[in-house]
């Protein structure tokens, strides 16, 4: 398409997001000089989300987490405006209040949503939150600060786990309910998420395995009183926070024809998000957790990689990519998938994807000891790495997954258990 | 100021917490937990914190003002 | 024929590597004919250092061939220091989980609020030792600036008695040849070192039974505390004194010199400094990356290790070349080149991994303090011999004088 090839002067970033201010910050240090519009559905500048589950929550220091935004960036800023439709045929982006954004590149960085607790009623009762944005973050604080009698978290993710442990911190009581018979299974294995379920339990955190929410009682005024579980137990608590995964912020491009269901906006490796045919949609990019790409660390399976890290590095490819005159001039997006935490004290860390993965080892240090680093395997091949408090192994790993080493890396040498256990992965992991 | 870390590089060799201790925190062995948002005052602590930093993981610039300080090293170099 | 890291080795050398650097990154691991691999690519030592099939234990176990023919020292004294020697290994030649232990000791007794403490008291001693100056217009700034600076401070945080300061210098030039791998093999060497190491661990030894019975605020009085179960043993505590003392006397000394040495290299930066000293913290990282005070470490491969396309046997001495990785073209643009302005300066100047300098935040506070104060105030300094004589060590590599002329000494 002769529009693609020539250099953009008009580009819309759509997602006031990580991923979106990366891809507004290389774009400038690429050289771009035209008109740089970033759109945001919430009031606030680019911030960052990772304090907000857990620094902001404890009030270390404020819950200012705007990104640092080099002045030059010169971005016109639509904030408080939520993207309603994307025009392809007149290359446009409309806003919820009708304003037209003409574009020669769009970059869909919208991310994702909390999903919300399916029972609408329930969900709106006063008490029951979910936490994914920083006015979520600084209403759960100020109800922490309130010293609730009991926190429920409903959800066996990280964000769970994380607000959990800031409970614990505080000394206010918690307890966590996880459909499945691991938490973090999903994430980092269940031997892993064993090892942290109980970590959280030494910690006073009140877990509750294959436990879910029959129905919620409210006092006369609609607050939040009690829940009452499948099993027939009763949970009294003001103070529920609904954590039970992402969906992903694509209704705004129904109607556009593009390839998008709910893993997202479908994008090939060029970050170029493509149409409902399967080509490239002209002028169209994809970056952080909306986009769903071809991994080629995992031959090419596609992947939505909701982290910190992707959105960077996707934001930074998808950038350069829009820049370029022409596919050959395009790089690939082959960022190796990485992601930390924080919880009870501890320090985790993972580089690679475990999805998929058959095999389990901890290769340095050892459980007992809460210090370790452990490895997946997939089909023989060395997929992933997670350390609890041992990030300087991280980056041998880390060389081992990029180069495909057999399953298990790195044998011999400091701090290894005398004999290395392999754990089959059961379908918890898949 | 603005900072992020990005905790991904961080390896936890404390030279931030060293630099500027009022504005980055290690909670046990590896949690590193700073101020997203200190005062414009302390920029030479900042600035001190951000350079020691052996990954680069540390960004910081100015709050809104029209000059910022710190590098925007740690994402635009790690690509080239 | 010498191999490439025997004429890194070379005295003849030392002004400048930087090119045998270069010839060596043509292969990022270089076998030597020896058994030694040598690392000089940024990438491979950075993996290395992070790699757990690497060993930071390579010291060499005492070897005596030569007889004096006197059966006291031969059969009875130098075993005996062979042993005390052996045992005496600090924590920087430790593996975890040891090192862990005693390094977590140590980092403890380098408290931020100690370190950040030295802050007010080095720049009083800066400020003396320039005003020592006033009158000369020669100068030779080792020996009346970079070295009794480091060493003051370093005396003072460990409680080290200021009229016990002179002894140290001998002992820790001996003992820094722990590093160099063509020394520390030699027997001669060895057994000088034996016997240094016996005259310092006596002294370390009465120190410390002083700062039991008083205690004092400083970081041999931290070590030497505690119950007895997790009280420090002796072996470890006066090896771990004596490692402190060395590095505090053998390696700021060199960042403070090859600093201003730079400095004077490349006048417009030494300028730019005394009126811009905001600089300071990145300007640091720059020297530390272009002229780091360690140019090399030594370790040991504890399995085969499979990197860029070699393999390093199990067993064999690696020499991870942290001064040749910071002048790598393929990680550094125009890695040869000073540039204090320089973005994503991931250098190696204080190593990397579990072993990454105890000492760096107070390396980074005098050396601020230092260079800005001798930005401001030296007047028109001039180096008086570029190349400058260099000493002996290849590792702990730094001129042994600095001599500089200059037209006085400002206020600043």
């Amino acid at each position: 398409m002769s529009a693609d090839s020539s250099a953009p002067d008009r580009i819309v970033i759509v997602g006031a997001s990580l991923a979106g201010l990366s891809a507004a910050k290389t774009l400038r240090a690429e050289g771009y000089s035209g008109v740089l519009v970033l759109v945001g559905d919430e009031a606030h500048r680019p911030y960052d989300r990772p304090p907000l589950s857990k620094q902001v929550l404890r009030r270390d220091f404020g819950a200012e987490t705007t990104l640092p935004q080099p002045a030059d960036l010169d971005i016109v800023f639509r904030l408080g405006m939520a993207a309603a439709r994307l025009d392809r045929t007149e290359r446009a982006v409309i806003l919820a209040d009708g304003e037209r954004l003409p574009y020669d590149r769009c970059l869909v960085a919208t991310g994702t949503r909390a999903r919300p607790w399916p029972n609408p009623a329930e969900a709106a009762l006063d008490g029951v939150a979910t936490l994914r944005t920083r006015d979520d973050s600084e209403r759960l604080a100020q109800r922490l600060r309130d010293r609730p009698a009991r926190v429920v978290l409903v959800g066996g993710g990280f964000i769970s786990f994380e607000v959990a442990s800031v409970c614990r911190e505080l000394d206010i009581p918690v307890s966590v309910l996880v459909r499945d018979a691991v938490p973090l299974a999903g994430a980092v294995g269940a031997p892993l998420g064993g090892f942290m379920a109980e970590v959280a339990r030494g910690a006073g955190v009140d877990l509750r395995l294959g436990a879910s929410i029959a129905r919620m009682e409210a006092d006369p005024r609609g607050r939040l009183a009690a829940l009452v579980l499948e099993d027939g137990g009763r949970i009294e608590t003001d103070c529920l926070v609904v954590a039970i995964g992402a969906a992903r912020n694509i209704a705004w491009l129904d109607g556009a024809a593009l390839a998008t269901d709910r893993n997202g906006l479908r994008c090939d490796r060029f970050c170029r998000a493509l149409g409902a045919d399967g080509l490239p949609a002209g002028g169209i990019f994809a970056a952080g957790d909306v986009a769903h790409w071809p991994n080629p660390h995992d031959g090419d399976a596609l992947v939505a990689v909701e982290h910190w890290g992707n959105a960077v590095a996707q934001g930074r490819t998808a950038a350069r990519n829009m820049l370029a005159p022409g596919p050959d001039a395009m790089v690939a997006h082959d960022h190796l998938a990485d992601f930390w935490s924080q919880q009870f004290g501890l320090t985790i860390k993972l580089v690679g994807l475990t999805a998929g993965a058959d095999s389990f080892a901890v290769v340095r240090g050892s459980m007992a000891e809460r210090r370790f680093l452990a490895v997946f395997g997939k089909a023989g091949r060395t997929v992933a790495a997670a350390s609890v408090d041992s990030a300087r192994w991280l980056p041998a790993y880390r060389a081992a997954i990029l180069q495909g080493a057999p399953f298990p890396p790195l044998i011999g040498g400091l701090d290894a258990p005398r004999r290395i256990e392999t754990q089959v992965l059961e379908d918890a992991a898949r | 100021m603005r900072v992020v870390v990005d905790l991904n590089r961080c390896q936890a060799y404390a030279q931030c917490v060293y630099a500027a201790p009022r504005h980055f925190v290690l909670h046990g062995r590896e949690a590193l937990v700073y101020d997203t948002a200190p005062d414009d005052a302390d920029r030479a602590e900042i600035e001190r914190a951000a350079q020691a930093c052996p990954v680069r993981a540390i960004t910081a610039c100015l709050s809104e003002s029209a000059e910022n300080t710190a590098e925007h090293t740690a994402e635009n170099g790690a690509a080239r | 024929m010498s191999t490439l890291f025997e004429r890194i080795l070379d005295p003849a050398n030392r002004a400048d590597p930087y090119g045998l650097y270069a010839e060596l990154r043509r292969q990022p691991i270089c076998p030597q004919d020896d058994g030694t691999y040598v690392v000089g690519t940024h990438a491979e030592i950075d993996r290395l250092l992070h790699d757990p099939r690497i060993s930071s234990d390579d010291l060499p176990d005492p070897q005596h061939f030569r007889w004096t023919g006197h059966p006291i020292t031969d059969l009875i004294v130098r075993p005996v220091r062979a042993e005390i020697r052996k045992r005496h290994r600090p924590f920087i030649f430790r593996d975890p989980p040891d090192h862990e232990a005693l390094r977590g000791r140590v980092m403890r007794a380098f408290s931020v609020a100690r370190v950040r403490g030295m802050r007010a008291k080095t720049e009083r001693l800066t400020r003396e030792l320039i005003d020592k100056l006033a009158g000369k217009t020669r100068i030779d700034l080792v020996e009346e600036f970079s070295y009794p600076l480091p060493v003051t401070v370093i005396c003072h945080l460990l409680g080290v008695p200021p009229e016990d300061e002179a002894r140290f210098h001998g002992w820790a030039t001996q003992l820094a040849t722990a590093l160099e791998p063509n020394q520390r093999g030699d027997e001669a060497t060895q057994i000088k070192n034996e016997e240094t190491f016996a005259e310092i661990a006596d002294y370390i030894q009465d120190l410390v039974k002083a700062k039991r019975r008083e205690p004092e605020d400083d970081i041999l009085t931290d070590l030497a505390a505690g119950d007895d179960a997790e009280r420090m043993n002796d072996y470890d505590l006066i090896a771990t004194a004596v490692l402190l003392l060395v590095a505090g006397h053998e390696t700021t000394v060199n960042l403070i010199t090859n600093g201003m040495l730079t400095l004077l290299r490349f006048p417009e930066h030494l300028e730019r400094l005394r009126r811009e000293p905001e600089i300071a913290p990145r300007l640091i990282e720059e020297l530390l990356r272009y002229e780091p005070p360690v140019h090399y470490r030594t370790r040991l491969a504890l399995a085969d290790i499979p990197i860029a396309g070699t393999t390093i046997p199990e067993g064999a001495p690696v020499v991870l070349l942290l001064a040749s990785g910071n002048r790598d073209p393929s990680r550094f643009t125009d890695p040869d080149r000073f540039d204090p302005d320089r973005r994503d300066n991931c250098h190696l100047g204080f190593g990397g991994g579990l072993h990454y300098c105890v000492g760096a935040p107070l390396a980074r506070i005098e050396a601020e303090i230092a260079l800005v104060a001798l930005s401001r105030r030296l007047r028109e300094p001039r180096l008086l011999a570029d190349p400058p004589p260099y000493r002996q060590g290849a590792s702990l590599r730094g001129p042994s004088a600095l001599p500089l002329a200059i037209a006085g000494v400002g206020e600043g």
